[in-house]
């Protein structure tokens, strides 16, 4: 079977008076259909662009997307308008992705308004159907953004992307910004959408904990490149890439007492501009060496479990 | 009380639109011994923030209405001090950090004479003196000497708050307000401002007021937890009680609605419904319609602080038993 999405060595520089930033370099992956791939990384990773890249929203710089067995990498704009209601996206902030001067009602309608040939009492009924499905109460339909919470915007959000049966959404970090008693509303109402309708997710997100509870797998990156991809379970259970180990130590978890014995990684993030060949992460890496001057073969250390380390044999060695 | 640093009595804060009257903070009483490192958590609009501005007079003159309470300070009740005196307390024996590193500083001036001005300001001695202290302050967060002379712009996010945090422990304060301090910043790099801050309060002595919505980092860097809700605390204890054995029904709901690594089930557990609006609060409990536990009596009339252990306090007429 074909799978739904699969991207092939996708880049995406940015020029810029340094040089060249290199957001999304060199990244691979296959999405089958009603699974969800989390993608994991800091600030400045490349990960919304790479969501962005993907649904054509900015060009890519060289690679390949095909959809549904389709290359869309170079689409006509005609094409490209049949894509775009299969490929959806819903965003971070629910505060400014909204459009002030919209009502409830004429923003979830826009997309039928814009794609499908329906009267305006069908697409009413429509808008109706949605938001009860995302569970923003009727009462709610001709108030504007800014009388709602960001719960309820981000149903909004959720509502928009779902309006014209998409089979793939690109979630952008879609509930960071939201209350945990909310996040936990809005993840459940996206995993019950998925089970309904089979959707596909790319979850983009900074926080590992959020992920784990919506993926299938999970893909790591680091300054525009995967760093390690797995299913989910395997990437928790065995960890390899020493920038995945930090990151997972980092999180603060709720218990006490806590006893979590944290991997400091020194130093930040470095520039994305003109990157040298060799490792990305070395300059923080505790276990860099010579070789890692060297650029990183991707190896599948356990079945489906991908890691960009030359070393992640013997630190793993010398965990055990 | 010998030991305690800061308590406050019965505040009730409210902020004054063109309509509505917004009832932020509704009577929270909270003490805070010395050395005292507390976790204040809720969800937005709880009024944490409030809270700590009214510590500091610092709310917003024209909206804010500081109804009635006390705040003592090492004895002294700052709601009657003279704004004068108030002045030699803000960023001297209290001081802030803001939740935005980004904002909190001053674009135009070198990151360095930011830390010396409220060093000169609070001490008498030259501006080479205090030039040096903020030298000195610079290394202890872990920020080269070699950078007193740059913006703030040519700084990253971890090392902008760690600039806010020397200038707030600059003149060595008593109390620390920390406002959602690592919020803005990555996993990796929030761990290490979180590692600075623990050993700088530490070998300071300072006690801290840690306002968060991340229970995880609570867990990590306090003694105790004040649980805010829609403008009351509604749970107070040591971590270990807060953590391992919670009480009142919103706690509970909240550690439910955690995504956590440590967890097997496969779905959250959220609350149902929404904070209540704060210019029209239920009067009965505030947590009423959102508890799965809720009786009758709850809406009838808002309940009292219940001691269920010494130091573990809870505001709700079941106060269940049991743990998570």
């Amino acid at each position: 079977m074909t799978p739904l999405l699969e991207v092939r060595d996708l880049k995406k520089y940015f020029k810029n008076k340094a040089g060249m930033l290199h957001a999304v370099d060199g990244i691979d992956f296959v999405l089958e259909e009603g699974k969800t791939l989390g993608v994991v990384g800091e600030s400045g990773c490349g990960k919304t662009t790479l969501g962005r890249t993907v649904l054509h929203l900015i060009e890519a710089t060289s690679g390949q997307i095909l959809f549904e067995g389709k290359d869309i990498s170079n689409p006509t704009k005609q094409e490209m308008h049949g894509i775009r209601r299969k490929m959806q996206i819903i965003f971070q902030d629910p505060f400014s992705s909204l459009n002030p001067r919209m009502s409830v009602c004429e923003a979830i309608m826009e997309p039928l308004v814009l794609h499908e040939h329906m009267s305006k009492s069908e697409m009413l009924t429509e808008t109706r159907r949605l938001m009860d499905t995302v569970g923003i109460a009727t009462r709610f339909e001709n108030s504007y953004p800014h009388e709602l919470d960001g719960g309820r915007r981000q149903r909004i959000g959720v509502a928009r992307a779902l309006a014209l049966n998409p089979k793939f959404i690109v979630c952008d970090e879609p509930v960071s910004a939201l209350d945990v008693s909310i996040q936990a509303q809005i993840i459940n109402l996206m995993l019950d959408l998925q089970e309904q309708r089979g959707l596909a997710y790319m979850f983009v997100t900074h926080d590992l904990s959020v992920v784990k509870y919506i993926s299938d797998d999970i893909m790591v990156m680091y300054l525009g490149q995967m760093v390690e991809k797995a299913p989910s379970d395997e990437l928790f259970k065995n960890t390899c890439h020493p920038y995945s180990i930090a990151l997972l130590s980092a999180i603060p978890v709720p218990v006490y007492p806590n006893n979590a014995q944290r991997v400091l990684l020194r130093g930040e993030i470095t520039s994305p501009i003109n990157p040298k060949p060799g490792c990305r992460f070395m300059a923080r890496c505790r276990f860099a060496e010579e070789k890692c001057n060297e650029p990183q073969v991707i190896e599948e250390c356990a079945p489906g479990h991908f890691v960009a380390c030359c070393r992640y044999k013997e630190i793993k060695e010398n965990k055990d | 009380m010998e030991d305690n640093l800061l308590e406050i009595r019965d505040l009730v804060v409210e902020y004054h639109t063109d309509d509505d009257v917004i009832y932020a903070v509704n009577n929270i009483n909270l003490t805070i011994k010395k050395g005292e490192t507390i976790g204040l958590v809720g969800e937005t609009g709880a009024g944490k923030t409030t809270i700590a501005k009214s510590i500091l007079r610092i709310l917003p003159q024209l909206q804010a209405d500081l109804k009635s309470g006390e705040i003592f300070f090492e004895g002294v009740d700052m709601l009657t001090l003279a704004e004068r005196d108030m002045r030699k307390i803000r960023g001297n024996k209290i001081s802030m950090i803001f939740q935005d590193p980004m904002t909190a500083l001053n674009p135009i001036e070198k990151v360095g004479f930011q830390i010396a001005e409220t060093i000169k300001l609070h001490n008498k001695i030259r501006r080479e003196e205090a030039e040096r202290r903020a030298c000195d302050m610079l290394e202890m967060v872990g920020i080269p000497m070699d950078r007193f002379s740059e913006y703030p712009h040519q700084f990253s996010g971890g090392m902008k708050q760690r600039v806010v945090i020397a200038m707030a422990l600059a003149c060595n304060p008593s109390l620390l307000l920390a406002d959602e301090p690592t919020t803005a910043l990555d996993v990796t790099i929030q761990a290490q401002v979180l590692d600075m801050m623990r050993s700088l309060k530490e070998k300071l002595g300072t006690s801290v007021i840690l306002i968060t919505h991340d229970l995880g980092v609570v867990s990590d860097f306090c003694d105790s937890v004040a649980v805010a809700y829609a403008g009351e605390i509604v749970e107070r204890g040591s971590v270990d009680r807060i953590f391992n054995n919670p009480h009142h029904p919103y706690t509970l709901g909240l550690f439910g609605s955690l995504p956590r690594l440590d967890s097997t089930e496969p779905r959250l557990k959220p609350i149902k419904g929404l904070m209540p609006d704060p210019t029209n609060l239920p009067s009965g409990c505030r947590f009423y319609e959102r508890c799965p536990d809720a009786a009758e009596a709850c809406a009838l009339s808002p309940p009292q602080d219940i001691e269920i252990e010494p130091g573990h306090t809870i505001k709700c007429i079941r106060g269940k038993e049991g743990g998570i």
